[in-house]
């Protein structure tokens, strides 16, 4: 346990990253990421709840009976994710319609409870809230990448700010699969196998 | 037994916080999150058929109690006078109800136009209610008044070929409105009477 804050952090954004490295909370980054910016919302959505219930865990870490930690933690996050939905839904409506019932269900993410009972609950508030902003910077960077890919080569454009952007002439024909489930898996394995293959050098 | 009583009185702490947090922010953000809402699901409807009123109809709201429900009617500004009221009615489609916007100029109580806010017909066949301007402007400028039906019902409305269930839950929606509005309308007189001072 003698790592610094940063490399609580830091560690969360290549070393541990969800996605690719833990394989962790796939049904949100195979479902949300048909384009960039549901993947960026949705990873801002995961980071918020990650950080505040992480910190709150490791605040209360000396309270909370060992027996009944799980309830805890469920309604510590439970309660982050529902401040997170009412707060998209009055500032960021258009996105709340497209992320629909995979806000609500971060609840169950396995990432956000098992940082809570891996890490939270066993360490300090600062190194928490880094460990928490790292492994949620880490989610949305991968959910980024997908989504971008996915964008790319499924639809031909870019989404920034609600304008899609068209990055390829009127002769590109979209290649639709990859905005669809199966093309989801496939673009996840081919982005594991790089992770893999420059993990190894 | 001092473990038991720890665990439910840390329970009930948090859980109590936590209920009191999310009161507190649902009180919070609930007239911005009623104001989206409207704004990007009955937003497009409400703008297409008011255009060119010099308000924000969503802004310019009230409530209305109408029997046992409540309705929300829009009014638009047209020339300095809150001369039309928009407000939604429901009719029955092929693949469940139809929520349909109709806009009637409170003078002469014709329709100024309609729109349909949400459904969940056949794309390309009863969706075309929504997307084809055509049908919509077929009930531009008739009275309010009058009951509707479809042409092969014995009726006005030209029905979207291959569509007749959604054009008959549309043309039911507007007749709807007339009886509301009809229902409604020395109230209504009477709020808008107040709304110009």
């Amino acid at each position: 346990m003698a790592k610094s804050i940063t490399q609580e952090f830091v560690k969360g954004l290549w070393e541990e990253i969800p996605p690719f490295r833990l394989v962790l909370g796939l049904c949100p980054v195979l479902a949300v990421t048909k384009t960039v910016e549901n993947g960026i919302g949705m990873g801002m959505a995961t980071t918020f709840v990650l950080l505040c219930s992480n910190i709150l865990v490791s605040s209360l870490r000396n309270v909370i009976p060992p027996k009944v930690r799980i309830a805890c933690f469920i309604i510590i996050i439970a309660s982050f994710v529902t401040v997170v939905e009412l707060l998209m839904q009055a500032f960021t409506y258009p996105l709340f319609l497209k992320l629909g019932i995979f806000i609500p269900l971060i609840v169950v993410n396995c990432i956000v409870l098992g940082r809570s009972e891996a890490f939270a609950s066993k360490n300090g508030v600062l190194a928490s809230a880094a460990d928490g902003l790292g492994i949620g910077v880490g989610f949305t960077m991968a959910l980024a990448s997908l989504g971008a890919l996915r964008e790319i080569f499924g639809s031909g454009t870019l989404t920034i700010w609600e304008t899609p952007i068209a990055l390829f002439g009127p002769a590109f024909k979209p290649f639709t699969f990859m905005v669809e489930a199966p093309g989801a898996f496939v673009c996840l394995g081919l982005m594991l196998c790089v992770m893999n293959f420059i993990g190894k050098k | 037994m001092r473990e038991m009583v720890k665990m439910v009185i840390v329970l009930t702490i948090l859980s109590s916080f936590s209920g009191g947090l999310l009161a507190a922010i649902r009180s919070g953000t609930r007239d911005r999150i009623e104001y989206q809402q409207l704004k990007f699901v009955k937003g497009p409807a409400i703008r297409s058929i008011l255009e060119g009123c010099s308000n924000d109809p969503i802004v310019d709201r009230f409530k209305m109690p109408d029997g046992e429900a409540e309705r929300s009617f829009f009014v638009g500004v047209f020339d300095g006078q809150p001369s039309t009221l928009a407000f939604e009615t429901y009719g029955k489609g092929f693949g469940g109800d139809i929520g349909l916007m109709v806009a009637v100029n409170v003078e002469n109580d014709d329709i100024v136009g309609v729109g349909v806010t949400t459904h969940s017909e056949t794309p390309g066949v009863g969706s075309r209610a929504k997307t084809e301007p055509s049908f919509a402007a077929q009930f531009k400028g008739q009275p309010l008044l009058e009951a509707y039906k479809v042409k092969p019902d014995g009726g006005q409305v030209d029905a979207l070929s291959g569509a007749t269930v959604t054009s008959r839950g549309v043309a039911a929606a507007v007749t709807q409105a007339g009886q509301v509005y009809k229902r409604l309308k020395p109230e209504l007189a009477v709020k808008l009477e107040s709304f110009s001072k």
